[in-house]
């Protein structure tokens, strides 16, 4: 079937076989590999995208459903020669370590982010429920959305520098060190 | 995995799912927000050789008050029922249905027809006493929600038949109480009250095989009993089985807790 729609601003036209997910036909047809299959039953969020705006599995989307629609990968989110202060973010916290959940964790952050601009960690980590990680333990991915929502709110000048900054400061869940006194006096 | 072959029919109306329902002799099913039925495709648990996607019929997804109820079309994305207000108690249930990315998706009608024993929705339904209504070859019907379930993952809906709209009395005190493993995650169990006309009814869901009324808590109330003599009346009128998560006494325990903290949030003691 013949589907047109648009993904990261850019019409495509495709031949779809129905039983395609959508994420196969973005990964297959559209040559958008950011879009990772783990599950391919709709447990893992891996695969999310946003579809109109709001975040779908791709995976539980069949790639016939998305004609006439408009959709965002992480392929969508760097701009030219800067990364998305979520992408930033998530380097400088160590928001990953095998990179197989990122791009589901990064489209679902942004939504979070587009909805709630100040988010509290317990609601990022409820908005995030969705998403597995296997590696980091979520405490890095949660640090990194929060620091990221800190610098999209302050602007988007100097992204780089702001968010290189957050990671100065010590994480929230980590305590400082107690410093013992030099030995000898 | 990937789902069996399948043809794909994007219909315009309703009448065009039925006729395609009807055409396909058994083999059809309907595609509405796919949350629960594309995992069954993707497993091969099924393989219909016909998918009607409902989605791009228009008028299907409205919410609207009417009288005492609420009317929710039938492709209400669960998203949209946990911003509304016309029904505190179904925007509840509903924030509590898997993910962000699920809601976005997934619909009221198909959780409905889904029919699985630890959805959120069919609870609610049996809780407030909706009525279904459905299309099918020969014009529509209605049926209370209680009749509706026949067993997991089974409705009395036929083959060729549609849900169109759910109609949910609006309860004048109501309370929701869940245990899940995680957020998220398909529901232990599901406790829902609601007063309808001055009457208190309380439905459970995944302690059984459908939601069930707890009939027995409902006269303890009636009979001027308190809500903690209710929860383990609640607890003692089911017959829960045993699985990977939770033994039967486990649930029981878990039954009586969701009824008391349901019924606090309703405000009866």
């Amino acid at each position: 079937m013949d589907v047109t729609f648009s993904v990261n601003g850019e019409r495509v036209r495709v031949d779809v076989e129905p039983r395609h997910t959508l994420a196969d036909v973005l990964r297959e047809q559209c040559g958008l590999t950011g879009t990772h299959l783990g599950c391919e039953h709709g447990v893992c969020g891996a695969c999310t995208v946003l579809v109109d705006g709001q975040p779908a599995r791709a995976c539980l989307m069949f790639g016939v459903q998305a004609d006439g629609s408009s959709v965002v990968t992480v392929e969508g989110l760097a701009g030219d020669d800067e990364l998305h202060p979520l992408q930033e973010a998530f380097v400088v916290h160590h928001g990953l370590q095998c990179g197989f959940c990122t791009p589901g964790m990064l489209i679902s952050a942004m939504h979070l982010l587009d909805t709630d601009p100040e988010p509290t960690r317990e609601k990022i980590r409820e908005q995030m429920s969705g998403n597995i990680c296997r590696c980091t333990g979520y405490i890095g991915i949660v640090d990194a959305i929060a620091a990221a929502a800190d610098v999209m709110r302050s602007g988007d000048t100097g992204v780089s520098d702001r968010v290189s900054a957050r990671a100065q400061e010590t994480p929230s869940h980590i305590e400082e060190p107690k410093r013992s006194p030099p030995p000898g006096g | 995995m990937k789902c069996a072959p399948f043809d794909y029919v994007r219909a315009a109306s309703v009448d065009e799912v039925i006729r395609t329902l009807v055409g396909a002799n058994g083999e059809g099913k309907i595609l509405a927000g796919g949350q629960s039925l594309v995992p069954v495709l993707a497993l091969r648990m099924a393989r219909p050789s016909v998918l009607v996607d409902i989605n791009r019929i228009p008028g299907l997804g409205t919410v609207t008050r009417d009288g005492s109820d609420v009317q929710v079309g039938t492709l209400t994305r669960h998203s949209v029922l946990a911003e509304q207000i016309h029904h505190p108690l179904l925007a509840e249930a509903a924030r509590w249905i898997g993910h962000t990315a699920i809601r976005s998706r997934g619909t009221a009608g198909g959780s409905i027809a889904h029919a699985d024993p630890s959805a959120e929705l069919p609870v609610v339904a049996v809780g407030t006493g909706a009525t279904v209504t459905m299309a099918g070859p020969g014009g529509t019907r209605s049926l209370p929600a209680g009749e509706l379930f026949v067993s997991a993952l089974t409705t009395s809906l036929a083959e060729d038949e549609m849900i169109t709209s759910v109609r949910f009395p609006v309860p004048s005190r109501w309370g929701f109480a869940e245990f899940a493993r995680r957020h998220g995650d398909f529901a232990l169990v599901i406790a829902v009250v609601a007063e309808i006309e001055d009457s208190v009814r309380i439905a459970l869901g995944g302690v059984g095989a459908i939601p069930v009324r707890a009939a027995a808590a409902e006269q303890v109330l009636a009979n001027g009993g308190t809500a903690r003599e209710a929860a383990a009346a609640a607890s003692n009128e089911i017959s829960p089985t045993a699985d990977l998560h939770g033994s039967a006494p486990f649930r029981r325990a878990m039954a009586a807790e969701m009824v008391r903290r349901a019924l606090a949030q309703a405000g009866v003691n």
